[in-house]
């Protein structure tokens, strides 16, 4: 018996998500599709951000939805010192460490004083803040964002403005996040989390302190996509209030559920999922307009289609794509 | 200080607690007795507008389309009920918020390809399109046309909800879901009722607005939030609670708005103070809302009996 090699359906397609995502550059390269290589990039970006949210929503039972605020904050911490010519990388980085950090924590440390429908509408209610506070911030260019010229400076072995090298740092950067997840939550910590999900009177009669528990992981989750931001300003050159507002929050919810929730890699997949169908539904649809089969489909049926999808998916798909892939045969 | 700007300002503030208590009085209905999310209750509000508009050019009769659009809402309401929310009662929030997320693609798409990307306008009758003067003070019409009919519905849910049969099971829905229905009222039709009738005045809201803004695509996303804020601080389930934190947020966020600036500007310098006020004065009731949870977290005025 090899134990390194995977041996379950989800086991095999989880690896084979990261061969692809690992020769993704080289597909690109030979087939000339740039196009992909920022597809990509972008589904690395958010599947760090989705896993950050999974730590909340699948392993802590905390439901936020204003996740999309820390998204904002960290590329914020880029176009803020970038707008005033600093293109350290490292400050850039432990500017999104700390503001996402003391946010987190000052609105995670009210926000868990609440439980259920109040969490989860605090949590919105924060991003909101955040969110017409930058709207309102005409210095940063308000409603119209703000145009990143350069990238973040890591020091002369890394060029982030070579799109390539900017991929592999994100992936990277996935990976790392994986890894660190994973023995978060293998870790003690991560137990006493689990278990305050299903029962923290339990748990607070074993002499945890629940609240605190789940207040650091509230501020390592902000942090994560707080990093997650950081390369999304970095990969979209341009940064706006927009990638805060809360249907930004929502979708990140959606691609943990589609994923499975509480599924190490179910995020990656989510994430991937999610926005291919972004990206292949409008597609679609020209390519059926474009057959000439009389009607012409309206070129938002695909949002449509889209919510449909996400409807289906809570009312009959439970567990997400994880849920599939792991569901037994009837004997 | 003028005076007259200040009333003005003060009818705004008024105006926007008055739409956002119709909003909220159906939501925190919905919450306290179904103990369900609806993130899709904009939607209801974006539905009352457009609705609204067509019925006005059909009708000629921005009132008589006002009506109609509102029984049109209320069926939506029952149509979505009974399709959708309704499985969804029992299940946890998180499914809950994805359904009514997911419900709000579908309502902006349907209503981008039936009336197109482009707002519309709703033309007043003459006799609301203007304003009127007292003394040396002029009044919008419209705004206060707003105002006294929100107070009018206000007035008239909460004879609904005190002095009649269907309120006091409302009531008792709200404080104790299960006991209700273990005294045989049939759950499933007040839920349907409840749900629609929120609906339904969310429609108010939005084609009472529509007029002054246009209609828009994910206008009531936006909105949404604000009322979700006024239940949080009037406590989920209670319509009392849900008339007064309304009409606070209301004034607040327009007050601030347009008088933090000046404010602040008596003890720090013009330009910092100008730089400061709108993003504090975007904040402001967000703060409040941390302060009274953080104080208060079962909100102003919780419905009685209620865990």
């Amino acid at each position: 018996m090899n134990s390194c090699l995977p041996r379950t359906l989800s086991g095999i397609v989880y690896t084979g998500v990261i061969v692809v995502l690992a020769l993704m550059p080289v597909f690109v390269q030979l087939s000339g599709q740039i196009f992909y290589l920022d597809i990509f990039s972008r589904i690395m970006i958010l599947a760090i951000a989705a896993l950050s949210l999974n730590l909340l929503i699948g392993y802590g039972g905390m439901i936020s939805l204003g996740h999309a605020a820390f998204l904002g904050i960290g590329a914020y911490c880029v176009g803020i010192p970038v707008y005033y010519e600093i293109y350290n990388g490292w400050i850039h980085l432990a500017l999104a460490i700390v503001a996402c950090g003391v946010f987190a924590l000052v609105t995670g440390a009210i926000s868990l004083r609440t439980k259920g429908v109040y969490f989860i509408m605090i949590t919105l209610a924060f991003a909101q803040m955040v969110y017409f506070t930058f709207v309102s911030l005409e210095e940063y260019g308000g409603d119209d964002g703000l145009v990143i010229e350069l990238r973040s400076e890591f020091g002369s072995w890394l060029d982030l403005e070579d799109n390539i090298a900017l991929y592999y740092t994100i992936f990277g950067v996935l990976l790392l996040s994986l890894f660190f997840v994973h023995r978060l939550v293998h870790a003690r910590f991560g137990r006493v989390i689990l278990g305050s999900k299903f029962n923290e009177r339990r748990m607070q009669s074993l002499g945890f302190e629940t609240y605190r528990y789940r207040l650091v992981c509230y501020v390592i989750s902000g942090i994560m996509c707080g990093i997650a931001g950081l390369f999304l300003g970095n990969f979209t050159s341009f940064i706006s209030p927009e990638m805060m507002d809360w249907t930004r929050s929502g979708e990140l919810i959606f691609m943990v559920i589609l994923g499975g929730t509480g599924v190490l890699f179910g995020p990656v997949v989510g994430a991937g999922v999610f926005i291919l169908l972004e990206v292949w539904l409008p597609q679609i649809i020209t390519f059926i307009n474009g057959l000439g089969l009389g009607a012409k489909l309206p070129h938002e049926l695909w949002h449509l289609i889209f919510g449909v999808t996400l409807i289906a998916v809570v009312l009959f798909g439970r567990g997400g794509i994880h849920g599939l892939l792991t569901r037994k045969k009837r004997p | 200080m003028d005076w007259n700007l200040f009333v003005i300002q003060f009818i705004n503030g008024l105006q926007l607690g008055i739409l956002l208590f119709l909003l909220a009085s159906g939501l925190t209905l919905i919450f306290g007795i179904m103990d369900f999310i609806n993130l899709a209750h904009g939607s209801f509000y974006m539905v009352g507008a457009y609705f609204c508009a067509t019925l006005t050019f059909l009708t000629g009769s921005f009132v008589l389309a006002a009506l109609i659009a509102v029984g049109g809402v209320f069926i939506v309401g029952v149509i979505v009920e009974t399709t959708i929310v309704k499985r969804l009662y029992r299940s946890d929030h998180l499914d809950q918020v994805l359904v009514t997320f997911g419900l709000i693609l579908v309502f902006d798409t349907l209503v981008q390809m039936i009336w197109g990307p482009e707002g519309m306008v709703i033309p007043l009758p003459a006799v609301l399109d203007g304003q009127f003067e007292v003394g040396s003070m002029v009044f919008p019409s419209y705004r206060l046309l707003i105002i006294v009919s929100g107070l009018l519905v206000a007035a008239g849910l909460y004879v609904l909800v005190m002095k009649t049969r269907l309120g006091m099971l409302i009531r008792a829905g709200a404080s104790n879901r299960d006991m209700v229905s273990a005294l045989g009222v049939n759950i499933n039709r007040l839920f349907m009722l409840v749900f629609a009738l929120g609906a339904a005045l969310a429609g108010l809201s939005g084609l009472l607005i529509a007029p002054i803004t246009e209609t828009n695509i994910g206008m009531g996303n936006g909105i949404i939030i604000l009322a979700f804020v006024v239940i949080i601080i009037g406590g989920i389930g209670s319509i009392k609670g849900a008339f007064y934190a309304a009409l606070i947020v209301g004034l607040i966020d327009t007050m601030g708005r347009s008088y933090l600036d000046s404010l602040l500007k008596l003890f720090m310098s013009v330009q910092n103070a100008e730089t400061a006020a709108p993003a504090i004065s975007a904040m402001l009731i967000y703060i409040l809302m941390a302060l009274i949870l953080a104080v208060r977290p079962q909100g102003l005025f919780p419905p009685a009996g209620a865990a």
